[in-house]
């Protein structure tokens, strides 16, 4: 169970980017968190996991407290939390064998990973979750050298090494077209399903949230305006997220 | 048509333009009397010969000789002609032997005769000259007049009298000269070539220490790696007691074992034996001692043991870097006799056992302060989340007067061995005081467990002293460097491998400010601590550039390594400067071509490789 409690936001320039946000996700939940551009979506995400240091409010999982975690705590907390990037932020030059294993440094012992070597089960363990993304063949390639769905792959397949017991995925297909954004979204949904992986997605087509979220939130200009399923999103409360203009087109 | 108004001339502005172009002439013609800028220089008739002599010689560059054969033949005349009408007697005039025929065999003093030659050797050339006095071996002459022989082995030319009457038989010389067999190089050409290998040596050199001492000073004057570098107060000032403590204590520690490394001897065998077995040793704590994977935080005595268990390893390690100095060095001796022209691979063995053996102590020194600073960081930021705020605050004032007093203390020390003043008041009491003061005023101001910005603290003192000795030009650097270490290319290598710190760490940290950030917050995000972020999402970022920065650097360093002989550096400047100092303009010349291949072929091997790598 994540819960967020009074979540606030205020970034260095006087941006306010979330303001006094709760909520909270039951373990195995596929949430998806929505709104415009700039309504504090990454924010939050970023939030969790502590990439970026809210300034005010709780954040509890499993009872226990992130927000108040000690540097060597937020190691071991980390690396239970997976992340996927709308980017992918893989290191273009290494290659995708060792974008994946770079999911396991929180485990491994910082002196040996320094030097490179990582244990034979993670490297096993590495191309069993390459396997399941379908790129186990790109292993030796330069993660520059592949698609762009390719790359959310190995996204995925780096955030699975953590052994992850919650996924943030930060608009993991606003970089794809259409049909690769479904391929990932299934790869996700899958490991929602199978692993019970809690999955927080941050999306901005209405229509993948129907078609994979659990529960909806959504955020406008920092502050929470709806929380519930994704059927219940109707006309009136489209615009009380995407503003008075907007349009339903998905 | 908004803008009307603004594009409108107005006098106002036409006023400003004039004055503004009034000051700039001046500012021009104060320019050109401070730059004595003179062109009648240039008409003047001497020094147009002298440029033309130098350009003439410039484009000659002293690279190729050939051997030469002169032959010397003196004709007899009398000048002015004998009152009794006597004349030299003519000379033997056979087939083979060379002879001169002067018309007439006697002159008055300005009058012109005519000097034929014969059987000279072809194509020979050189000067006809008077010989006054009785003596045709004298080696005083008069006039000068170049001839050519033409394929016979014939020439013929004029020549003025000189005003040296004489009643005694006076002689006309001719010393003409010819190349034999095929042009070979000059001294001047081996000692070109012995200076642009220096040079080229030089730079690389240079460039490597460089480089290699960069990488690292080019991370702590990273903005972005080192913004988010924050710890409260009692971790820095306990850390800040760390790095001297532990910096004096490794560099103690590993000189004792330097001695012991010394009293086992060495002995090839010995230093051998240790060299593979102490790697092996290490290998093996290191497997018990760093588990890959941990998942749960050990008990206090496993962790105290592998601690120990480290700390035995990184003696085993400097004990093994002592043998190895000593095993080079051996090796390196006993190759320089036996390995011939090939002797100086034995020299560097010995010279790299000895930079070894040296830097060992200062490498423990560094090992051990950051180990310790890095720890008692440690403690405190574990203290800091654990103790309460008054409590820490108490325990802040007490550490950090000490850290401030032991870092300025420190300062003062230094300050007291540069200048000398010798008063304890002014460099031991005084610093104390005042760094004891500033630590109180510090812990009173700070909140407790606010995570103070150490990193840009930091980053700050690496950027200031980065651009100090930036603004030092290596030419400098190098005087400095002669009168420690003598003049010679080794003061060149130091010069410039400073200035290559300095600058490259500059253009590195650059670089690291302009990767992207995704990457560095994937990395994070894995929960991956502070070194494995940069191992796995900075460098390899940032290779591309590094590699080519570095060829830039190479390039540089070669250009810089050119003239740096100028003030005793070593490489080729020393040679070009003694020879524009002597005016042997075409040994300049020769250097100068050299010099121009060398760069060229650099700039064209630096983006060759550049192209490769990228």
């Amino acid at each position: 169970m994540l819960q967020v409690k009074s979540l606030t936001k205020i970034y260095d320039g006087g941006v306010k980017a979330l303001d006094n946000v709760s909520f909270e996700v039951p373990d195995g939940q596929f949430l998806a968190i929505i709104g415009l551009s700039g309504s504090g979506k990454s924010t939050l995400l970023r939030c969790i996991n502590r990439l970026v240091e809210p300034t005010a409010g709780q954040i509890l999982w499993n009872g226990e407290d992130i927000t108040a975690a000690s540097q060597d705590e937020m190691r071991r907390i980390r690396r239970r939390i997976g992340m996927v990037f709308q980017h992918f932020n893989l290191v273009h030059r290494s290659k995708v064998i060792t974008n994946v294993l770079a999911g396991r440094l929180g485990y491994v012992n910082p002196a040996w990973s320094l030097m490179n070597r990582f244990p034979k089960e993670d490297i096993e363990k590495a191309i069993q979750k390459m396997k399941r993304v379908g790129i186990a063949d790109k292993a030796y390639q330069r993660a520059d050298e592949l698609s762009g769905g390719q790359q959310q792959r190995v996204g995925i397949a780096r955030a699975l090494m953590q052994d992850p017991e919650m996924i943030l995925a930060d608009e993991p297909v606003a970089s794809l077209d259409p049909v690769l954004a479904h391929s990932i979204m299934t790869h996700l949904e899958d490991i929602n399903k199978k692993d019970g992986i809690t999955v927080l997605c941050s999306l901005h087509f209405l229509d993948l949230v129907h078609r994979y979220a659990g529960r909806v939130v959504a955020l406008n200009e920092g502050k929470l305006v709806f929380e519930g399923l994704p059927k219940d999103i109707d006309d009136k409360k489209f615009k009380d997220i995407y503003g008075r203009d907007a349009e339903r087109v998905g | 048509m908004k803008n009307k108004n603004d594009r409108k001339a107005s006098p106002w502005k036409s006023i400003k333009v004039g004055l503004a172009s009034l000051l700039v002439m001046v500012i021009l013609a104060y320019g050109f009397q401070i730059t004595k800028i003179n062109l009648e220089e240039l008409r003047s008739k001497q020094r147009q010969e002298s440029l033309i002599r130098v350009a003439r010689a410039l484009a000659k560059p002293d690279f190729f000789e050939y051997d030469q054969v002169e032959e010397v033949i003196n004709a007899p005349l009398f000048v002015p002609c004998l009152t009794d009408g006597s004349l030299p007697a003519m000379p033997n005039q056979t087939a083979s032997n060379p002879y001169l025929v002067i018309t007439p065999a006697c002159a008055n003093p300005g009058d012109t005769i005519q000097v034929e030659g014969f059987n000279f050797a072809s194509k020979a050339s050189g000067p006809l000259r008077f010989v006054p006095g009785n003596d045709p071996n004298n080696v005083v002459t008069l006039g000068r007049v170049n001839v050519e022989t033409d394929s016979t082995g014939y020439f013929i030319a004029s020549m003025i009298l000189p005003d040296r009457q004489s009643t005694d038989m006076q002689y006309i010389r001719a010393s003409l000269r010819r190349n034999i067999g095929l042009p070979h190089l000059t001294q001047t050409a081996h000692d070109t070539w012995d200076k642009i290998i220096e040079t080229v040596f030089l730079a690389l050199l240079a460039t490597v220490f460089g480089t290699i001492l960069a990488i690292p000073l080019s991370f702590l004057a990273a903005r972005n790696l080192m913004k988010p570098v924050k710890s409260p107060l009692i971790s820095i000032s306990l850390s800040a007691l760390g790095w001297p403590i532990g910096i004096a204590l490794g560099f103690l520690i590993v000189r004792e074992v330097g001695d012991i490394s010394n009293a086992i001897g060495s002995n090839i065998w010995i230093n051998l034996a240790s060299v593979v077995v102490s790697p092996m040793l290490i290998w093996l704590g290191m497997r018990w001692a760093i588990p890959p994977e941990e998942i749960n935080p050990p008990h206090l005595p496993i962790r105290l043991a592998r601690l120990g268990v480290l700390l035995l390893g990184v003696l085993v390690g400097f004990y093994g870097f002592f043998q190895l100095a000593s095993l080079t060095k051996i090796v390196g001796m006993n190759l320089r006799g036996a390995l011939g022209s090939f002797g100086f691979l034995g020299n560097f063995l010995f010279q790299v056992g000895n930079i070894v053996a040296l830097l060992t102590p200062v490498l423990g020194g560094l090992v051990a302060g950051g180990a310790l600073g890095s720890f008692l960081g440690r403690i405190g930021q574990q203290g800091s989340e654990k103790l309460s705020a008054k409590g820490l605050k108490t325990i802040n004032l007490f550490l950090t007067s000490i850290a401030g007093a032991t870092i300025l203390t420190l300062l003062g020390l230094l300050i007291n061995w540069l200048y000398q003043i010798g008063n304890p008041l002014y460099t031991l009491w005084g610093p104390m005081a005042v760094g004891g003061l500033l630590g109180i005023l510090l812990a009173i101001f700070s909140e407790a467990k606010e995570a103070l910005p150490i990193g840009m603290v930091i980053y700050f003192i690496t950027r200031t002293i980065l651009n100090a000795l930036r603004s030092v030009e290596a030419l400098i650097m190098a005087i400095v460097f002669v009168i420690a270490v003598g003049i010679g290319p080794f003061a060149g290598v130091l010069a410039l491998g400073l200035h290559t710190i300095v600058s490259l760490a500059k253009l590195y940290s650059e670089q690291v400010e302009s990767i992207m950030s995704g990457p560095l917050e994937a990395v994070q995000a894995t929960g991956a601590n502070r070194l494995q972020t940069i191992v796995y999402a900075v460098i390899p970022q940032i290779i591309p550039p590094y590699i080519s920065y570095t060829m830039y650097r190479w390039d540089i360093n070669v250009r810089m390594s050119t003239i740096i002989g100028f003030v005793g550096g070593g490489g080729i400047g020393f040679l070009l400067q003694q020879n524009i100092n002597l005016l042997n303009y075409r040994g300049a010349s020769a250097q100068m071509v050299a010099i121009a291949v060398v760069v060229a072929s650099m700039d064209y091997i630096s983006s060759v490789l550049r192209e490769k790598t990228i």
